[in-house]
């Protein structure tokens, strides 16, 4: 599947009704969705006939793609009942079989829960500001126990240092891999109308191929892995 | 709800020591039809608690002739690795619950998504 047909494809994803603040539910934006796994799947062969996790799927934007890409399964993880319910009923609409949805609490998870289970984990997870602060480093962290091979993510520019500093606690590296433009619709009433490009900017962090068989050596410590990292200049609205 | 994602899926209420494999009560279960892939099948079943599967697919009678041990050389076994891959992939639970093997707890299945929320005091 070509990138221009994978995005318009995703174009017609119902995304959130009534987002929530909380929960910071800010949708990924099919350009945004599109780029970001065909680079996954062309350059590191990470979704096609992988076991995928999507974590913070709100409406599925991101595990619809990566099951048209042709994951073996993808898997789509949120706490939100109504999100769930539209992800379902695209799902429904898009006849597609190759996915599954869990409704969790992702920060509540124990360590070891889903630990390796997957290959690849995708995500745009909440960018932990406001009333979140830390969110969008628990669902990294969270990410990181999960995969096997590749953690995929997206993250604000501002947050760039302090999680390349976590990384290197945690004892993982990462690498910018592409960077994307793009706006993010006035979801919420306090973005007032005018786009003000403060350039905020997301992170995609994957695991490079490469390193694989080292990390098949080294059970249980993130050591030695990889991180290469997608940056997304995002125009917030503020 | 598929069984290769009731095959991850445990039960952490507060407490649990052992909260796998769930047991599926299923009031509504469809078949949905998946590509196969054997490749992703073969290199899903080493991951597997294949005791899990082989007790989901009791459960949902749905077992047919799989063995309760794993065959060797399965990666061959085109024929197994396609019953494998049917239950795995396309038998779906869409109404009913997973239940917590020690503590009791249910959580319910609705229109094909298993709801693992805790509450406060049992997180």
């Amino acid at each position: 599947m070509k990138l221009k047909e994978l995005e318009s494809c995703l174009q017609q994803v119902d995304v959130f009704e009534e987002p929530k603040i909380l929960l910071e539910q800010y949708p990924t934006s099919p350009h945004i969705a599109a780029c970001m796994l065909y680079t996954i799947q062309s350059t590191f062969d990470d979704i096609e006939g992988k076991l995928v996790a999507d974590l913070g799927c709100g409406c599925g934007v991101l595990s619809i793609g990566a099951a048209m890409l042709d994951a073996g399964l993808c898997v789509g993880f949120d706490i939100d009942n109504d999100a769930l319910e539209i992800f379902r009923r695209n799902v429904e609409e898009f006849e597609i079989s190759n996915l599954d949805l869990v409704q969790c609490d992702l920060c509540s998870l124990e360590e070891k829960a889903y630990e390796k289970k997957f290959d690849t984990v995708i995500m745009n997870p909440p960018f932990g500001t406001k009333h979140n602060q830390g969110m969008d480093m628990r669902f990294l962290r969270t990410a990181l126990t999960m995969a096997k091979t590749a953690v995929y993510s997206l993250h604000k520019t501002s947050t760039r240092e302090h999680i390349q500093k976590k990384a290197n606690d945690w004892g993982v590296k990462m690498e910018v891999i592409a960077e994307l433009r793009y706006d993010l619709p006035a979801s919420y009433k306090f973005h007032k109308k005018k786009s003000v490009s403060s350039c905020t900017a997301s992170f995609i962090l994957s695991l490079g191929t490469r390193f694989r068989s080292e990390i098949e050596k080294t059970v249980n410590q993130i050591s030695t892995c990889f991180y290469k990292c997608f940056i997304c200049y995002s125009h917030m609205q503020t | 709800m598929k069984l290769l994602t009731h095959n991850m899926l445990t039960s952490h209420v507060k407490g649990v020591t052992k909260g796998y494999p769930l047991l599926i009560k299923a009031t509504e279960v469809k078949m949905n039809e998946v590509e196969f892939n054997p490749q992703f099948v073969s290199r899903m079943i080493p991951k597997l608690e294949w005791s899990a599967l082989v007790q989901a697919a009791d459960e949902l009678g749905q077992r047919q002739d799989l063995p309760g041990e794993l065959v060797p050389d399965y990666e061959k076994n085109e024929d197994f690795l396609k019953k494998v891959h049917r239950l795995l992939l396309e038998v779906e639970v869409i109404e009913g619950c997973l239940q917590c093997p020690e503590s009791g707890r249910e959580f319910p299945i609705s229109r094909g998504i298993p709801n693992m929320l805790l509450s406060e005091d049992e997180a």
